[in-house]
């Protein structure tokens, strides 16, 4: 027993290991990192050059933020969800929790992983507009830019596991992910710019979910008007929008932790059964 | 090793495991043979700490698998019923990032050797057959050297070869003085690889002991069948236990005294005339018993 493994080494392995499987997942890798980029193109074709009516915006300084924070969620609410269900129902959670690897070990490097992608997906959006779109980027933003991503992605990562608990099977996680995350994707800011036309009740009632309190958290890091006025890089943090997502973090969590199961649901009823 | 007493395991008013008493020694291989639904795996679920009990008392290696942890995780080694592997590793990979889990382990190329996949070893496990990927899951099952190894229907599904070659892999355990309990359903299994059998139906063990003995199968009593009409069979001497087997003229006669009951029944068929057509004496075999013993307390809804 002279030689068991570290944790930090267990957690790194598992990470890695996490990696590796997404890599060769091509649909989670496609939807994570070409997607959105792909939305990009899209809207810049259709929208042209011009600058977006309500905020002044040049359509890539809105869209490219705006979508980065979308494949920030995808890489970590939506893939975490329907990646753990899927090894849920196949039994790899259970094989994982008859090793002597700690439970939480195993669910940190999940997420470890989705966290990773997410940067990834983030860096090539951000990355892509610069250089394709003439998005700005304002470096006295960048630390508000980092806090408000990881906040964002560690509530996803953990509304993405308790999804996977809700998850009846496998197979109907990626119906519900997708069910939940893009018709509020419409009214939080990804996909459309709510503005003054837009129904008061709406953005209040996106304002009850965390997605949009990302988005604009993470826009307006890109908002030259907004970076214009703050004195320093404190008051680039949106101090209100990240409580906002803690508190649906802490929640997600306290859920997850009553929901989420390492037992396959699939042959459920037969092992109800004695066997 | 192993020691279980009163294990009891209900689900709301369904009794799945019913008052199980077990003991497994060291470098001992011991089968729990039953039909599907008896519980044996609720039972050896519950012994690898997958699953909480409802009563009893459970020690393996020492330790209440309810509340043990990781230490505990590092000495047994599982193979489950019906559990994947993440496909998109290779068989190399998946044994390196299980086995990277603990603390002593046993090298990837001899485990690969030991399960005779080797022509796989760099294959996706998407590509193995169903044989294949049972044989990767026993090596995941010991790539932690473990002391207690626990094989849930190790076979089930497997074609008469892949099934001699899993038989050989447990064998060689054996030599390496582990501890295995395994489940069945399979005769054949418990008899070729168990040192103890424990019949199980209906949550409850209804026999144990060696393959040899079990059930008293070395004392039981000899059973001799021969065919009979009904009018003629009503004239039978009172002579062993008599059971009619089957339909109408199929007679069927236990007794611990085969000799002395030919003798009377053959005596009396030649004086009246009677032939015992397809007559036939036999020992019991380990399948009697068992279909006895699993029958008498059918384990299935």
């Amino acid at each position: 027993m002279s030689s068991r493994p570290s944790l930090r080494n267990l957690i790194w392995g598992q990470i890695r290991y996490q990696n590796r499987i997404f890599w060769r997942t091509p649909i989670a890798a496609f939807f994570t990192l070409a997607f959105p980029l792909m939305f990009l193109i899209v809207f810049g074709l259709v929208l042209g050059s011009e600058d977006i009516e309500e905020t002044g915006l040049t359509v890539a300084q809105f869209y490219a933020p705006a979508l980065a924070v979308f494949g920030a969620v995808s890489a970590t609410y939506t893939n975490l969800a329907i990646g753990t269900a899927i090894a849920r129902d196949e039994g790899i959670l259970k094989r994982v929790r008859g090793t002597p690897l700690p439970p939480w070990c195993y669910l940190t490097a999940r997420v470890g992983s989705a966290v990773y992608m997410a940067a990834i997906s983030v860096a090539i959006m951000l990355v892509a507009g610069m250089i394709f779109y003439g998005l700005r980027f304002y470096a006295e933003a960048a630390v508000a830019l980092v806090i408000t991503f990881l906040v964002g992605v560690a509530t996803f990562a953990m509304l993405g596991l308790l999804l996977a608990g809700l998850s009846p099977s496998g197979d109907s996680a990626p119906a519900l992910a997708n069910a939940t995350l893009l018709p509020l994707a419409f009214f939080s800011d990804i996909f459309i710019v709510t503005g003054s036309d837009t129904p008061a009740w709406i953005t209040r009632f996106a304002d009850l979910f965390p997605l949009r309190h990302f988005a604009t958290a993470f826009i307006d890091g890109f908002e030259p008007r907004f970076v214009a006025e703050q004195a320093n890089w404190v008051d680039h943090i949106h101090w209100p929008d990240l409580g906002v997502m803690l508190l649906w973090l802490v929640g997600a969590g306290l859920l997850a932790l009553r929901y989420f199961t390492w037992e396959p649901r699939i042959g459920e009823q037969r092992s109800r059964k004695g066997e | 090793m192993i020691e279980v007493q009163g294990l009891v395991k209900r689900y709301g008013s369904f009794v799945a495991v019913d008052g199980i008493d077990l003991n497994v020694e060291a470098g001992e291989v011991f089968a729990l043979l039953g039909p599907n639904g008896a519980g044996k795996t609720t039972t050896v679920e519950i012994l690898e700490g997958h699953r909480k009990r409802s009563a009893g008392v459970v020690t393996v290696l020492g330790e209440d698998p309810e509340t043990s942890g990781r230490s505990f995780r590092e000495r047994i080694g599982i193979v489950l019923q019906s559990t994947a592997i993440e496909k998109e590793l290779t068989v190399r990979e998946a044994i390196d990032t299980y086995g990277s889990l603990y603390p002593s382990r046993r090298e990837t190329d001899e485990l690969i050797e030991i399960v005779g996949i080797g022509e796989k070893a760099d294959a996706r496990i998407k590509t193995l057959s169903g044989g294949q990927r049972r044989r990767l899951e026993l090596a995941l099952g010991i790539v932690g050297d473990p002391d207690v190894i626990f094989l849930d229907e190790p076979t089930t599904g497997f074609d008469p070869s892949a099934r001699r070659q899993a038989w050989r892999v447990i064998d060689n355990l054996r030599t390496l003085g582990k501890t295995i309990l395994l489940t069945t359903h399979y005769m054949d299994e418990a008899q070729n690889l168990a040192d103890r059998v424990a019949v199980i139906a209906g949550g409850r063990i209804v026999a144990e002991g060696t393959p040899e003995t079990l059930g008293g199968r070395a004392e039981a009593e000899t059973i001799v069948r021969f065919r009979l009409d009904a009018a003629a069979a009503e004239m039978l001497p009172a002579i062993g236990e008599r059971i009619t087997a089957g339909s109408g003229d199929d007679i069927e006669i236990r007794t611990p005294d085969p000799t002395r009951l030919l003798h009377l029944l053959t005596s009396w068929a030649v004086e009246h005339g009677h032939e015992l057509a397809t007559l036939t004496v036999n020992r019991p075999t380990l399948e009697d018993v068992y279909l006895r013993l699993a029958g008498e307390d059918p384990g299935d809804e």
